[in-house]
């Protein structure tokens, strides 16, 4: 794998009034890999997310994504390349007003020139891409279940073609059998639309079952490793983490899964 | 994905050439197909023909990006031709170029269509009954409430200990305290329009002085009462559905319920309460200010003294007039408080049905304050007040 990071945060300085959220942090992600972004409820994690995409201005530091200096741009070019990545919120974030169908040709219909009858070729394909059943379409989001709206979510962020996946907590509140399916279309997704996925999480076993990389928000600071690199960081919070009993029980699961039956 | 790394230029726009080749069919791409930069190109290759050729080959070779838009296109045209009868091959794309292509083609799916819409006559005709049934039942629902409301109010009555006294007086202060200014301003500019256009019309008997009379009876019978409560209707009554509704959002209600606390005892009666006890004082103070700039206007247009002013009020306007305007003012305020907390109530799970509610909430109190005045002015009138 090149070594490009194609997400590059240097010197990220974030603070609230006199409270500081992370101070001179770094933190950069490579194309194609899937990273996991953990930490301590409070440390962050959701607000270097969303400084990462725009919606907070940082007081200092550079945020450098698909090589262009995000803090530098006009807002018209800042739109231009917050097209080219998809987030997908907490509880989907869809447009309640909009049925399924249309929350995903709202992007299309904006920033394409596609016709209609393509639009909606290209809106069945991205509810399949996303597990959908095809009567999804015309639902709205309040008749859809967690899950689903999860999904339809999904779909919505990929109507662009993005070329960065960010999802918030995708496994929040789904149940075990949701929530690793949910990690298996995320690692199918990242494997057939050759994504980079950057994914706040507290799932353990979505950490051990699709990260590629995981970094940790610690004294306002990131740090990075594969899972087995950062067991072997004495830091206490990451020893409990990954060695407390729900680590070593996801970690157990990771690996029956990966032996060979 | 997109293959290749900088977004579209113009000189990567997609393109096709085609070209017959004995019995074979060369589809020539190249440029970047995009989202993006797809516009015509699908209309293109909708329309391609066979031309009887045999075979086809869909070259991907200058292709420089390809996304999920792009790799569609180039499937449907292998599926078109091949339903055709052509045998399709392709050429010159690369792996993950061929992958894509064959991702969108496990994903070939159809949604069924969106449901029709109705026949627009009929949907007019079907919303028309479903409104009126609709109205019909939320009058229900709403005398039924009124019903539980006036229990719980009594009940509370009867028993002071179980009235929440910070919840009331907070309540008082939001919705009549910091209601003075505005509804003291709006009283106040009502005062001086009525002046003013009276003084214009009787000026022409030469009867100027009954100005002071016909600002006395408009401000205190209907004009001080009826805009005071719209005020309250639009600032306090939508409040309370927005509030209480955006309770229900989070659960606090049902949390409420859980806990062995009465909704209707803890958050509708201090509410209710608070407008009854607060409006009369509002509808006071808006009949002061109405009056005030009666007499502002009286002295500046009329050179009627605020003394002569007084005089002329004190005997041309009964106190029955003032009385009849008072008297309605904890009816009007039971009945808004009750509507916004009503519509509160029945906010669904969602961001959107708050707004709705409380659209709602404010229409119904207005529209019920008018109609009440309207039955309010024949009662007095009968009665000979």
């Amino acid at each position: 794998m090149p070594e490009t990071n194609l997400i590059e945060v240097t010197g990220l300085r974030s603070q609230f009034g006199a409270q500081v959220i992370h101070d001179n942090l770094d933190f950069g992600v490579r194309r194609g890999e899937v990273m996991g972004l953990v930490g301590g409820s409070g440390s962050g994690k959701s607000v270097l997310l969303r400084t990462v995409i725009g919606l907070i201005r940082p007081a200092a530091g550079r945020i450098e994504v698909l090589g262009v200096d995000m803090l530098a741009l006009s807002p018209a070019e800042q739109r231009a390349v917050q097209r080219r990545w998809g987030v997908l919120f907490q509880d989907g974030a869809l447009f309640s007003s909009l049925t399924v169908a249309q929350n995903i040709e709202a992007p299309m219909k904006e920033h394409s020139r596609l016709s209609p009858a393509l639009r909606r070729d290209m809106i069945d394909i991205k509810l399949s891409l996303a597990g959908l059943p095809t009567d999804a379409a015309h639902k709205y989001p309040s008749e859809l279940s967690g899950g689903m709206r999860k999904r339809a979510g999904i779909a919505r962020a990929l109507a662009l073609d993005p070329e960065i996946l960010f999802l918030d907590e995708p496994t929040a509140g789904l149940d075990p059998i949701g929530a690793s399916k949910f990690d298996e279309l995320i690692a199918g997704l990242q494997r057939a639309l050759d994504l980079t996925v950057v994914m706040v999480t507290h799932d353990l076993d979505s950490l051990h079952a699709i990260c590629d990389r995981v970094s940790v928000l610690i004294d306002k600071r990131v740090k990075v490793g594969t899972i087995r690199e950062l067991m072997d960081q004495p830091d206490p919070w990451i020893q409990e983490y990954f060695r407390g009993p729900r680590g070593r029980a996801a970690e157990a699961a990771a690996s029956r899964e990966a032996r060979p039956v | 994905m997109a293959q290749g790394s900088a977004g579209t230029k113009d000189s990567d726009r997609p393109r096709v050439t085609t070209r017959q080749d004995g019995d074979r069919l060369v589809v020539q791409l190249a440029g970047a197909w995009t989202t993006r930069s797809i516009a015509g190109e699908d209309a293109t290759l909708a329309a391609l023909q066979p031309n009887g050729a045999g075979r086809a080959e869909i070259d991907l070779g200058g292709v420089a990006e390809l996304d999920t838009t792009g790799a569609w296109l180039v499937y449907r045209t292998a599926r078109g031709l091949k339903q055709r009868g052509l045998e399709v091959d392709f050429a010159g794309g690369e792996k993950a170029q061929l992958g894509l292509i064959e991702t969108v083609a496990r994903h070939d799916t159809h949604c069924p269509d969106a449901p029709p819409s109705a026949n627009p006559l009929v949907a007019i005709v079907e919303r028309l009954g479903r409104g009126t049934a609709e109205i019909f039942a939320e009058g229900r629902d709403l005398v039924n409430f009124l019903g539980h409301t006036i229990v719980v109010f009594v009940r509370s009555l009867l028993r002071p200990g179980s009235i929440r006294g910070t919840a009331l007086i907070s309540h008082m202060e939001q919705t009549g305290l910091n209601a003075l200014p505005i509804v003291g301003l709006i009283s106040f500019l009502i005062g001086v329009v009525l002046a003013y256009q009276g003084a214009d019309q009787l000026a022409r008997f030469g009867a100027q002085i009954f100005t002071v009379n016909l600002v006395g009876y408009g401000v205190l019978r209907e004009m001080g009462i009826l805009l005071t409560a719209i005020i309250v209707a639009g600032r306090s009554g939508s409040a309370f559905t927005a509030q209480i509704g955006t309770m229900k959002v989070n659960e606090e209600i049902d949390a409420m319920r859980t806990l062995g606390l009465d909704p209707m005892e803890v958050l509708v009666m201090p509410r209710v309460m608070a407008l009854v006890l607060v409006l009369p004082l509002l509808t006071f103070y808006a009949d002061m200010m109405g009056l005030f700039g009666g007499a502002v206007m009286a002295t500046v247009e009329l050179d009627i003294t605020f003394f002569q002013f007084a005089r002329q009020l004190h005997a041309g306007v009964t106190a029955w007039s003032f009385w009849v305007g008072l008297i309605k003012a904890p009816i009007f305020a039971f009945i808004i408080a009750m509507v916004g907390c009503y519509e509160g109530l029945k906010v669904s799970r969602s961001a959107e049905s708050v707004g709705r509610q409380t659209t709602k909430a404010v229409v119904e109190a207005i529209f019920l304050v008018i109609v009440l005045d309207a039955v309010a002015s024949i009662i007095f009138s009968e009665l000979g007040i």
